[in-house]
Protein backbone atom coordinates (compact mmCIF):
# COMPACT_ATOMS: atom_id res chain seq x y z
CA UNK A 1 0.00 0.00 0.00
CA UNK A 2 1.56 3.43 -0.63
CA UNK A 3 2.05 5.71 1.88
CA UNK A 4 -0.15 8.67 0.67
CA UNK A 5 -3.05 6.31 0.62
CA UNK A 6 -2.34 4.49 4.19
CA UNK A 7 -1.98 7.61 5.88
CA UNK A 8 -5.38 9.27 4.03
CA UNK A 9 -7.07 5.62 5.14
CA UNK A 10 -6.19 6.14 8.79
CA UNK A 11 -7.39 9.68 8.94
CA UNK A 12 -10.65 8.41 7.56
CA UNK A 13 -10.76 5.78 10.40
CA UNK A 14 -9.74 8.62 13.01
CA UNK A 15 -12.44 11.22 12.14
CA UNK A 16 -14.85 8.36 12.12
CA UNK A 17 -13.49 8.02 15.60
CA UNK A 18 -14.19 11.41 16.56
CA UNK A 19 -17.60 11.32 15.01
CA UNK A 20 -19.08 7.83 16.37
CA UNK A 21 -16.76 9.40 20.57
CA UNK A 22 -19.02 13.38 20.04
CA UNK A 23 -22.13 10.58 18.97
CA UNK A 24 -21.51 8.48 22.19
CA UNK A 25 -21.28 12.33 24.09
CA UNK A 26 -25.15 12.22 23.50
CA UNK A 27 -25.72 10.40 26.89
CA UNK A 28 -23.97 10.31 29.97
CA UNK A 29 -24.08 6.48 30.51
CA UNK A 30 -22.32 6.21 26.73
CA UNK A 31 -20.07 9.17 27.23
CA UNK A 32 -17.05 7.81 29.10
CA UNK A 33 -16.70 5.78 26.28
CA UNK A 34 -17.30 8.10 23.31
CA UNK A 35 -14.31 10.55 24.71
CA UNK A 36 -11.92 6.98 24.59
CA UNK A 37 -13.27 6.27 20.92
CA UNK A 38 -12.02 9.86 20.20
CA UNK A 39 -8.84 9.65 21.88
CA UNK A 40 -7.87 6.12 20.03
CA UNK A 41 -8.91 8.25 16.50
CA UNK A 42 -6.39 10.63 17.38
CA UNK A 43 -3.59 7.65 18.64
CA UNK A 44 -4.40 6.49 15.39
CA UNK A 45 -3.68 9.27 13.46
CA UNK A 46 -0.52 10.39 15.20
CA UNK A 47 1.00 6.74 14.44
CA UNK A 48 0.51 6.61 11.06
CA UNK A 49 1.47 10.17 10.54
CA UNK A 50 4.98 9.17 12.65
CA UNK A 51 5.42 5.73 10.47
CA UNK A 52 5.22 7.87 7.28
CA UNK A 53 8.26 7.67 6.07
CA UNK A 54 8.50 11.25 4.78
CA UNK A 55 9.67 12.16 8.45
CA UNK A 56 13.05 12.23 9.03
CA UNK A 57 13.79 13.55 12.64
CA UNK A 58 12.15 12.12 15.49
CA UNK A 59 14.32 14.15 17.65
CA UNK A 60 12.85 17.05 17.94
CA UNK A 61 9.11 15.23 17.95
CA UNK A 62 10.03 13.14 20.86
CA UNK A 63 11.36 16.94 22.56
CA UNK A 64 7.98 18.38 21.44
CA UNK A 65 6.10 15.23 22.70
CA UNK A 66 7.53 14.98 26.27
CA UNK A 67 7.53 19.13 26.79
CA UNK A 68 4.03 18.51 25.92
CA UNK A 69 2.48 16.14 27.82
CA UNK A 70 3.91 16.89 30.98
CA UNK A 71 2.18 20.08 32.07
CA UNK A 72 -0.93 18.35 30.05
CA UNK A 73 -0.83 15.28 32.52
CA UNK A 74 -0.33 17.75 35.32
CA UNK A 75 -3.09 19.89 34.65
CA UNK A 76 -5.42 17.58 33.81
CA UNK A 77 -4.37 15.69 37.12
CA UNK A 78 -4.59 18.17 39.26
CA UNK A 79 -7.12 20.89 38.61
CA UNK A 80 -10.36 21.35 40.80
CA UNK A 81 -13.92 20.94 38.95
CA UNK A 82 -14.56 24.80 39.95
CA UNK A 83 -11.44 25.54 37.58
CA UNK A 84 -12.66 23.96 34.72
CA UNK A 85 -13.64 27.29 33.07
CA UNK A 86 -9.89 28.20 33.50
CA UNK A 87 -8.61 25.21 32.19
CA UNK A 88 -10.70 25.42 29.36
CA UNK A 89 -9.63 28.43 28.09
CA UNK A 90 -6.19 28.15 28.25
CA UNK A 91 -6.55 24.62 26.30
CA UNK A 92 -8.57 27.02 24.06
CA UNK A 93 -5.61 29.56 23.90
CA UNK A 94 -2.85 26.76 23.09
CA UNK A 95 -5.00 25.38 20.22
CA UNK A 96 -4.66 28.86 18.67
CA UNK A 97 -0.97 29.33 19.31
CA UNK A 98 -0.39 25.72 18.20
CA UNK A 99 -2.98 26.58 14.67
CA UNK A 100 -0.74 29.87 14.23
CA UNK A 101 2.69 28.39 14.60
CA UNK A 102 1.47 25.73 12.13
CA UNK A 103 0.40 28.66 9.92
CA UNK A 104 3.46 30.35 9.94
CA UNK A 105 5.67 26.68 9.50
CA UNK A 106 3.70 26.18 6.23
CA UNK A 107 5.06 29.60 4.63
CA UNK A 108 8.85 28.82 5.94
CA UNK A 109 8.47 25.48 4.23
CA UNK A 110 11.75 24.97 1.76
CA UNK A 111 9.77 22.27 -0.35
CA UNK A 112 6.96 23.28 -2.51
CA UNK A 113 6.37 26.97 -4.28
CA UNK A 114 3.97 28.96 -2.08
CA UNK A 115 0.52 29.97 -4.01
CA UNK A 116 -1.58 33.09 -3.21
CA UNK A 117 -4.10 30.74 -2.10
CA UNK A 118 -2.13 29.17 0.47
CA UNK A 119 -0.51 32.26 1.64
CA UNK A 120 -3.92 33.46 2.44
CA UNK A 121 -5.02 30.20 3.97
CA UNK A 122 -1.65 30.49 6.48
CA UNK A 123 -2.72 34.19 6.55
CA UNK A 124 -6.43 33.29 8.05
CA UNK A 125 -4.93 30.52 10.28
CA UNK A 126 -2.10 33.12 11.89
CA UNK A 127 -5.14 35.64 12.47
CA UNK A 128 -7.96 33.34 13.81
CA UNK A 129 -5.62 31.55 16.00
CA UNK A 130 -3.46 34.54 17.34
CA UNK A 131 -6.72 36.35 18.16
CA UNK A 132 -8.08 32.67 20.05
CA UNK A 133 -4.64 32.89 21.90
CA UNK A 134 -4.38 36.22 23.63
CA UNK A 135 -8.34 36.09 23.93
CA UNK A 136 -7.87 32.72 25.72
CA UNK A 137 -5.60 34.11 28.45
CA UNK A 138 -7.54 37.14 29.25
CA UNK A 139 -10.73 35.20 30.07
CA UNK A 140 -7.97 32.60 32.03
CA UNK A 141 -6.92 35.82 33.62
CA UNK A 142 -10.69 36.70 34.49
CA UNK A 143 -11.98 33.62 35.29
CA UNK A 144 -9.24 32.70 37.95
CA UNK A 145 -9.21 36.21 39.16
CA UNK A 146 -6.13 37.19 38.27
CA UNK A 147 -7.17 40.55 37.01
CA UNK A 148 -10.21 42.41 37.40
CA UNK A 149 -13.61 40.42 36.27
CA UNK A 150 -15.81 43.05 35.30
CA UNK A 151 -16.03 44.58 32.12
CA UNK A 152 -13.41 47.01 31.24
CA UNK A 153 -14.30 49.59 28.68
CA UNK A 154 -11.78 51.93 27.58
CA UNK A 155 -12.77 55.05 24.89
CA UNK A 156 -12.87 54.71 21.56
CA UNK A 157 -13.22 50.99 21.57
CA UNK A 158 -15.23 50.37 18.18
CA UNK A 159 -12.99 52.49 16.37
CA UNK A 160 -9.54 50.62 17.72
CA UNK A 161 -11.61 47.49 16.78
CA UNK A 162 -12.49 49.05 12.96
CA UNK A 163 -9.15 49.80 12.55
CA UNK A 164 -7.33 46.54 13.41
CA UNK A 165 -10.16 45.09 11.45
CA UNK A 166 -9.34 46.83 8.31
CA UNK A 167 -5.41 46.86 8.47
CA UNK A 168 -6.05 42.95 8.89
CA UNK A 169 -7.80 43.22 5.38
CA UNK A 170 -5.36 45.17 3.69
CA UNK A 171 -2.65 43.32 5.20
CA UNK A 172 -4.24 39.93 3.80
CA UNK A 173 -4.49 41.50 0.05
CA UNK A 174 -0.43 42.74 0.06
CA UNK A 175 0.02 38.62 1.76
CA UNK A 176 -2.23 37.25 -1.42
CA UNK A 177 0.41 39.81 -4.28
CA UNK A 178 3.19 38.66 -2.13
CA UNK A 179 3.04 34.95 -1.47
CA UNK A 180 5.67 34.04 0.92
CA UNK A 181 6.92 37.48 1.89
CA UNK A 182 6.96 36.98 5.72
CA UNK A 183 7.28 40.20 7.29
CA UNK A 184 3.35 41.21 6.20
CA UNK A 185 2.84 37.66 8.85
CA UNK A 186 4.80 39.41 11.51
CA UNK A 187 2.77 42.46 11.28
CA UNK A 188 -0.44 40.50 11.45
CA UNK A 189 0.39 38.06 13.82
CA UNK A 190 1.13 41.38 16.37
CA UNK A 191 -2.19 42.46 15.38
CA UNK A 192 -4.02 39.29 15.57
CA UNK A 193 -2.74 39.15 19.24
CA UNK A 194 -3.70 42.70 20.36
CA UNK A 195 -6.96 42.68 19.14
CA UNK A 196 -7.60 39.29 21.12
CA UNK A 197 -7.08 41.31 24.35
CA UNK A 198 -8.69 44.15 23.23
CA UNK A 199 -11.95 42.18 22.26
CA UNK A 200 -11.41 40.01 25.51
CA UNK A 201 -11.21 42.62 27.80
CA UNK A 202 -14.84 44.50 27.48
CA UNK A 203 -16.30 41.18 28.58
CA UNK A 204 -17.82 41.19 32.18
CA UNK A 205 -17.41 37.67 34.24
CA UNK A 206 -21.25 37.27 33.97
CA UNK A 207 -20.79 36.79 29.33
CA UNK A 208 -17.87 34.42 30.12
CA UNK A 209 -19.79 31.30 29.17
CA UNK A 210 -20.47 32.94 25.67
CA UNK A 211 -16.75 33.78 25.22
CA UNK A 212 -15.34 30.56 26.23
CA UNK A 213 -18.00 28.74 23.73
CA UNK A 214 -16.76 31.34 21.18
CA UNK A 215 -13.28 31.34 22.06
CA UNK A 216 -14.19 27.24 21.57
CA UNK A 217 -15.37 27.75 18.55
CA UNK A 218 -12.36 29.60 17.23
CA UNK A 219 -9.41 27.27 17.99
CA UNK A 220 -11.45 24.63 15.91
CA UNK A 221 -12.04 26.97 13.21
CA UNK A 222 -7.60 28.02 13.24
CA UNK A 223 -7.19 24.25 12.78
CA UNK A 224 -9.40 24.05 10.07
CA UNK A 225 -7.66 26.94 8.32
CA UNK A 226 -4.24 25.66 9.51
CA UNK A 227 -5.40 22.00 8.20
CA UNK A 228 -6.12 23.99 4.43
CA UNK A 229 -2.78 25.45 4.43
CA UNK A 230 -1.27 22.38 5.04
CA UNK A 231 -3.44 20.33 3.32
CA UNK A 232 -4.67 17.94 5.46
CA UNK A 233 -8.32 16.42 5.74
CA UNK A 234 -7.82 15.43 9.30
CA UNK A 235 -7.37 18.76 10.50
CA UNK A 236 -10.28 20.09 8.06
CA UNK A 237 -12.57 17.70 9.22
CA UNK A 238 -11.81 17.61 12.90
CA UNK A 239 -11.41 21.84 13.20
CA UNK A 240 -14.62 22.08 11.72
CA UNK A 241 -15.98 19.63 14.59
CA UNK A 242 -14.62 21.43 17.19
CA UNK A 243 -15.58 25.05 15.51
CA UNK A 244 -19.60 23.85 15.03
CA UNK A 245 -19.57 22.58 18.93
CA UNK A 246 -18.56 26.17 19.88
CA UNK A 247 -20.80 27.87 17.91
CA UNK A 248 -23.96 25.29 18.95
CA UNK A 249 -23.21 26.75 22.45
CA UNK A 250 -22.36 29.96 21.88
CA UNK A 251 -25.75 30.33 20.63
CA UNK A 252 -27.51 28.42 23.59
CA UNK A 253 -25.49 30.15 25.95
CA UNK A 254 -26.95 33.89 24.07
CA UNK A 255 -30.43 32.62 24.08
CA UNK A 256 -30.42 31.43 27.30
CA UNK A 257 -29.47 35.21 28.12
CA UNK A 258 -32.10 36.60 25.49
CA UNK A 259 -28.80 39.21 24.09
CA UNK A 260 -27.43 39.14 20.34
CA UNK A 261 -23.96 37.62 20.24
CA UNK A 262 -22.93 41.12 18.93
CA UNK A 263 -24.90 42.65 22.07
CA UNK A 264 -22.20 40.42 24.69
CA UNK A 265 -19.18 41.61 22.58
CA UNK A 266 -19.65 45.01 22.13
CA UNK A 267 -21.38 46.54 25.55
CA UNK A 268 -20.09 44.74 28.08
CA UNK A 269 -23.19 45.77 30.26
CA UNK A 270 -21.57 48.91 30.03
CA UNK A 271 -24.86 50.97 30.88
CA UNK A 272 -26.75 49.63 33.79
CA UNK A 273 -30.28 50.78 32.96
CA UNK A 274 -31.36 53.53 35.48
CA UNK A 275 -33.94 52.04 36.89
CA UNK A 276 -36.58 54.80 38.10
CA UNK A 277 -38.73 52.44 40.46
CA UNK A 278 -37.73 50.61 43.54
CA UNK A 279 -38.85 47.69 45.00
CA UNK A 280 -41.01 47.95 47.32
CA UNK A 281 -41.29 45.90 50.51
CA UNK A 282 -38.94 44.41 52.88
CA UNK A 283 -36.13 41.89 52.82
CA UNK A 284 -36.55 39.05 55.39
CA UNK A 285 -34.04 36.76 57.23
CA UNK A 286 -33.92 33.76 58.82
CA UNK A 287 -31.34 31.39 60.57
CA UNK A 288 -30.48 28.26 59.79
CA UNK A 289 -32.83 26.42 62.58
CA UNK A 290 -35.80 27.92 61.13
CA UNK A 291 -34.78 26.70 57.86
CA UNK A 292 -34.65 23.19 59.63
CA UNK A 293 -37.66 23.21 60.57
CA UNK A 294 -39.53 24.01 57.41
CA UNK A 295 -36.92 21.46 55.59
CA UNK A 296 -37.36 18.39 57.79
CA UNK A 297 -41.40 19.55 57.15
CA UNK A 298 -41.12 19.55 53.05
CA UNK A 299 -41.64 16.82 50.91
CA UNK A 300 -39.92 18.08 47.62
CA UNK A 301 -37.25 20.58 47.58
CA UNK A 302 -35.76 21.92 44.40
CA UNK A 303 -31.84 23.07 44.87
CA UNK A 304 -31.33 25.65 41.99
CA UNK A 305 -26.87 26.43 42.24
CA UNK A 306 -25.29 29.08 40.82
CA UNK A 307 -21.72 30.22 40.66
CA UNK A 308 -21.90 31.01 44.44
CA UNK A 309 -22.25 27.49 44.72
CA UNK A 310 -18.84 26.92 42.97
CA UNK A 311 -17.20 29.46 44.95
CA UNK A 312 -17.96 28.13 48.73
CA UNK A 313 -17.10 24.37 47.24
CA UNK A 314 -20.85 23.82 48.58
CA UNK A 315 -21.47 21.28 46.40
CA UNK A 316 -20.84 17.96 48.49
CA UNK A 317 -22.54 19.92 51.91
CA UNK A 318 -25.88 19.88 49.22
CA UNK A 319 -25.05 16.21 48.72
CA UNK A 320 -25.34 15.69 52.53
CA UNK A 321 -28.09 17.63 52.63
CA UNK A 322 -30.19 15.79 49.91
CA UNK A 323 -28.87 12.57 51.70
CA UNK A 324 -31.00 13.75 54.55
CA UNK A 325 -33.73 14.83 52.76
CA UNK A 326 -34.69 11.70 51.30
CA UNK A 327 -34.13 9.81 54.48
CA UNK A 328 -36.68 12.06 55.78
CA UNK A 329 -39.07 10.93 52.46
CA UNK A 330 -38.77 14.29 50.89
CA UNK A 331 -37.93 13.92 46.73
CA UNK A 332 -35.32 16.19 45.90
CA UNK A 333 -34.00 17.74 42.52
CA UNK A 334 -31.75 20.40 41.00
CA UNK A 335 -32.68 22.97 38.32
CA UNK A 336 -29.71 23.99 36.37
CA UNK A 337 -30.04 27.28 34.58
CA UNK A 338 -27.63 27.19 31.04
CA UNK A 339 -25.92 30.06 31.83
CA UNK A 340 -25.26 29.08 35.46
CA UNK A 341 -21.60 29.35 36.53
CA UNK A 342 -19.04 30.53 34.72
CA UNK A 343 -19.01 27.85 31.67
CA UNK A 344 -21.79 25.55 29.63
CA UNK A 345 -22.79 22.38 31.95
CA UNK A 346 -20.12 24.18 35.07
CA UNK A 347 -23.00 23.37 37.27
CA UNK A 348 -23.45 19.29 36.17
CA UNK A 349 -20.09 18.53 36.60
CA UNK A 350 -19.92 20.01 39.94
CA UNK A 351 -23.05 18.27 40.99
CA UNK A 352 -21.43 14.92 39.49
CA UNK A 353 -18.17 15.27 41.11
CA UNK A 354 -20.87 15.41 44.80
CA UNK A 355 -22.17 12.33 43.65
CA UNK A 356 -25.22 13.50 42.88
CA UNK A 357 -27.24 11.33 40.01
CA UNK A 358 -27.54 12.74 37.02
CA UNK A 359 -31.12 12.00 36.52
CA UNK A 360 -31.70 14.22 39.46
CA UNK A 361 -30.70 17.26 37.67
CA UNK A 362 -33.21 18.84 35.38
CA UNK A 363 -33.12 21.75 32.86
CA UNK A 364 -34.93 25.37 32.98
CA UNK A 365 -37.69 24.34 30.35
CA UNK A 366 -38.00 21.03 32.10
CA UNK A 367 -38.73 22.57 35.84
CA UNK A 368 -40.02 25.67 35.44
CA UNK A 369 -43.83 23.82 34.52
CA UNK A 370 -43.96 22.13 37.84
CA UNK A 371 -42.43 24.58 39.90
CA UNK A 372 -45.80 25.19 41.86
CA UNK A 373 -45.29 21.59 43.30
CA UNK A 374 -42.10 22.37 45.17
CA UNK A 375 -42.43 22.77 49.22
CA UNK A 376 -39.24 24.77 48.82
CA UNK A 377 -36.78 26.25 46.10
CA UNK A 378 -33.18 26.51 47.86
CA UNK A 379 -30.99 28.85 45.95
CA UNK A 380 -27.45 28.47 46.24
CA UNK A 381 -25.52 31.57 44.86
CA UNK A 382 -27.44 31.89 42.12
CA UNK A 383 -29.00 35.73 41.22
CA UNK A 384 -29.59 36.82 37.65
CA UNK A 385 -31.07 33.40 36.79
CA UNK A 386 -33.64 33.38 39.13
CA UNK A 387 -34.78 36.90 39.22
CA UNK A 388 -38.26 37.50 38.43
CA UNK A 389 -37.56 40.54 36.31
CA UNK A 390 -36.40 39.52 33.48
CA UNK A 391 -40.12 38.57 33.09
CA UNK A 392 -42.21 41.36 34.45
CA UNK A 393 -39.98 44.45 34.73
CA UNK A 394 -39.70 46.06 31.30
CA UNK A 395 -37.07 48.55 31.81
CA UNK A 396 -34.61 45.98 33.60
CA UNK A 397 -31.42 45.43 31.80
CA UNK A 398 -32.13 41.17 32.24
CA UNK A 399 -35.81 41.63 30.81
CA UNK A 400 -36.76 38.86 28.15
CA UNK A 401 -33.58 36.36 29.58
CA UNK A 402 -35.48 33.29 30.74
CA UNK A 403 -35.55 32.39 34.66
CA UNK A 404 -35.59 29.44 36.64
CA UNK A 405 -39.23 30.65 38.34
CA UNK A 406 -38.07 29.87 42.04
CA UNK A 407 -40.82 32.61 42.70
CA UNK A 408 -43.52 29.88 42.01
CA UNK A 409 -42.20 27.95 44.77
CA UNK A 410 -44.22 27.74 48.28
CA UNK A 411 -41.13 28.44 50.07
CA UNK A 412 -37.33 30.36 49.19
CA UNK A 413 -34.62 30.17 50.87
CA UNK A 414 -31.84 32.35 49.36
CA UNK A 415 -28.34 31.22 50.72
CA UNK A 416 -26.09 34.50 50.29
CA UNK A 417 -23.55 36.38 51.50
CA UNK A 418 -25.09 39.87 51.46
CA UNK A 419 -27.85 41.65 50.49
CA UNK A 420 -26.21 43.17 47.45
CA UNK A 421 -27.43 43.09 44.02
CA UNK A 422 -25.93 40.28 41.63
CA UNK A 423 -23.49 39.91 38.92
CA UNK A 424 -25.38 42.54 36.79
CA UNK A 425 -25.58 44.66 39.12
CA UNK A 426 -29.96 44.51 39.09
CA UNK A 427 -31.78 44.34 42.12
CA UNK A 428 -33.83 41.22 42.58
CA UNK A 429 -37.63 41.17 43.12
CA UNK A 430 -37.44 37.62 44.23
CA UNK A 431 -36.08 38.72 48.05
CA UNK A 432 -38.76 41.45 48.64
CA UNK A 433 -41.54 38.99 48.15
CA UNK A 434 -43.75 37.39 50.75
CA UNK A 435 -42.17 33.63 50.80
CA UNK A 436 -38.70 34.19 50.31
CA UNK A 437 -36.66 34.68 53.33
CA UNK A 438 -32.56 35.11 53.29
CA UNK A 439 -30.51 33.10 55.06
CA UNK A 440 -27.13 35.33 55.02
CA UNK A 441 -23.76 33.86 55.06
CA UNK A 442 -21.43 31.42 53.54
CA UNK A 443 -23.43 28.58 51.80
CA UNK A 444 -21.08 25.87 52.87
CA UNK A 445 -21.51 27.21 56.35
CA UNK A 446 -25.11 27.77 56.13
CA UNK A 447 -25.62 23.82 54.39
CA UNK A 448 -23.32 22.33 57.58
CA UNK A 449 -25.90 24.50 60.47
CA UNK A 450 -28.84 22.70 58.41
CA UNK A 451 -27.13 19.72 58.17
CA UNK A 452 -26.50 19.68 62.05
CA UNK A 453 -29.88 20.75 63.01
CA UNK A 454 -31.22 16.92 61.35
CA UNK A 455 -28.53 15.36 63.53
CA UNK A 456 -29.98 16.42 66.56
CA UNK B 1 -6.08 18.74 -3.69
CA UNK B 2 -8.69 20.35 -5.79
CA UNK B 3 -10.62 23.09 -4.23
CA UNK B 4 -14.22 22.31 -4.78
CA UNK B 5 -13.33 18.67 -3.01
CA UNK B 6 -12.09 20.54 0.16
CA UNK B 7 -15.17 22.83 0.15
CA UNK B 8 -17.09 19.26 -0.35
CA UNK B 9 -15.33 18.11 3.16
CA UNK B 10 -15.67 21.96 4.96
CA UNK B 11 -19.31 21.92 3.87
CA UNK B 12 -20.46 17.97 5.02
CA UNK B 13 -18.38 18.16 8.10
CA UNK B 14 -19.63 21.33 9.23
CA UNK B 15 -23.58 20.02 8.77
CA UNK B 16 -22.22 16.70 10.37
CA UNK B 17 -20.92 18.71 13.56
CA UNK B 18 -23.90 20.41 14.09
CA UNK B 19 -26.15 17.39 13.48
CA UNK B 20 -23.93 15.59 16.26
CA UNK B 21 -23.51 18.44 18.60
CA UNK B 22 -27.09 19.50 18.61
CA UNK B 23 -28.22 16.25 20.23
CA UNK B 24 -25.62 15.99 23.61
CA UNK B 25 -27.69 17.00 26.39
CA UNK B 26 -26.76 20.30 28.86
CA UNK B 27 -25.32 18.34 31.52
CA UNK B 28 -22.52 17.32 29.11
CA UNK B 29 -21.85 20.71 27.93
CA UNK B 30 -18.47 21.14 30.23
CA UNK B 31 -17.28 17.59 29.29
CA UNK B 32 -17.95 18.17 25.35
CA UNK B 33 -15.85 21.59 25.51
CA UNK B 34 -13.00 20.17 27.13
CA UNK B 35 -13.12 17.20 24.52
CA UNK B 36 -13.46 19.57 21.99
CA UNK B 37 -10.25 21.08 22.98
CA UNK B 38 -8.80 17.49 22.73
CA UNK B 39 -9.89 17.72 19.47
CA UNK B 40 -9.02 20.98 18.21
CA UNK B 41 -5.39 19.21 19.15
CA UNK B 42 -5.62 17.25 15.84
CA UNK B 43 -2.75 20.41 14.57
CA UNK B 44 -0.46 18.01 16.36
CA UNK B 45 -0.90 15.83 13.25
CA UNK B 46 -0.25 18.75 11.06
CA UNK B 47 2.36 19.53 13.18
CA UNK B 48 4.14 16.50 12.99
CA UNK B 49 4.29 15.99 9.17
CA UNK B 50 5.94 19.75 9.51
CA UNK B 51 8.92 19.10 12.20
CA UNK B 52 9.79 16.28 11.17
CA UNK B 53 10.10 16.40 7.09
CA UNK B 54 11.69 19.38 6.68
CA UNK B 55 15.63 20.95 6.80
CA UNK B 56 14.58 24.56 7.46
CA UNK B 57 15.35 25.54 11.05
CA UNK B 58 12.89 28.01 11.38
CA UNK B 59 10.08 25.48 10.01
CA UNK B 60 11.64 22.90 12.48
CA UNK B 61 11.61 25.11 15.40
CA UNK B 62 8.09 26.54 14.85
CA UNK B 63 6.77 22.77 13.91
CA UNK B 64 8.22 21.49 17.27
CA UNK B 65 6.81 24.45 19.08
CA UNK B 66 2.89 23.42 17.14
CA UNK B 67 3.73 19.76 18.98
CA UNK B 68 4.62 21.08 21.92
CA UNK B 69 1.36 23.19 22.23
CA UNK B 70 -1.11 20.37 20.30
CA UNK B 71 0.33 17.72 22.64
CA UNK B 72 -0.51 19.35 25.87
CA UNK B 73 -3.91 19.87 24.15
CA UNK B 74 -4.73 16.21 23.30
CA UNK B 75 -3.51 14.65 26.23
CA UNK B 76 -4.77 17.21 28.85
CA UNK B 77 -7.53 17.31 27.41
CA UNK B 78 -8.80 13.48 26.97
CA UNK B 79 -7.57 13.43 30.19
CA UNK B 80 -9.16 15.75 32.03
CA UNK B 81 -12.64 15.00 30.02
CA UNK B 82 -12.02 10.84 31.23
CA UNK B 83 -11.58 12.16 34.72
CA UNK B 84 -14.84 14.48 34.43
CA UNK B 85 -17.18 11.91 32.95
CA UNK B 86 -15.82 8.73 35.37
CA UNK B 87 -17.88 11.17 38.02
CA UNK B 88 -21.06 11.09 36.27
CA UNK B 89 -22.77 8.87 37.98
CA UNK B 90 -26.61 7.30 37.72
CA UNK B 91 -29.01 6.68 40.07
CA UNK B 92 -28.90 2.62 39.98
CA UNK B 93 -24.80 2.43 39.97
CA UNK B 94 -24.81 5.04 43.10
CA UNK B 95 -26.66 2.85 45.98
Amino acid sequence: MSSALMVNASYLVAATCFIFGLKLLSHPSSARKGNLVSAVGMLIAVLVTLIDKQILSYEWIAAGVIFGSIPGVWLAKRVEMTAMPELVSIFNGFGGLASLLLGVSSLTHSTGTITPVLSVLAYLAVIIGGVTFTGSIIAWLKLGEHMPTRAIIFPLQRWLYGVIILAVVVLALFAAMNPGYLPYFYVAIGLALLFGILATLPIGGADMPVVISLLNSYSGVAATLAGLAVNNNILIVAGLLVGASGLILTQIMCKAMNRSLMNILLSGFAKPAARAAKIEGEVRSMTAQDAYYVLEAAKSVVVIPGYGMAVAQAQHAVKELQALLEDNDATVAYAIHPVAGRMPGHMNVLLAEADIPYEQLYEMDAINPRMDSFDVAIIIGANDVVNPAAKDVQDSPIYGMPIIEAHRARNVFVMKRSASAGFAGVDNPLFFKENTRLIYGDAKDTLNNIIREFGD
Amino acid sequence: MDSINLIFILILAGFLGFELIKKVPATLHTPLMSGANAISGVTLIGALAASGSDQNVLTTILGTLAIVFATMNVVGGYMVTDRMLAMFKSKTNNK
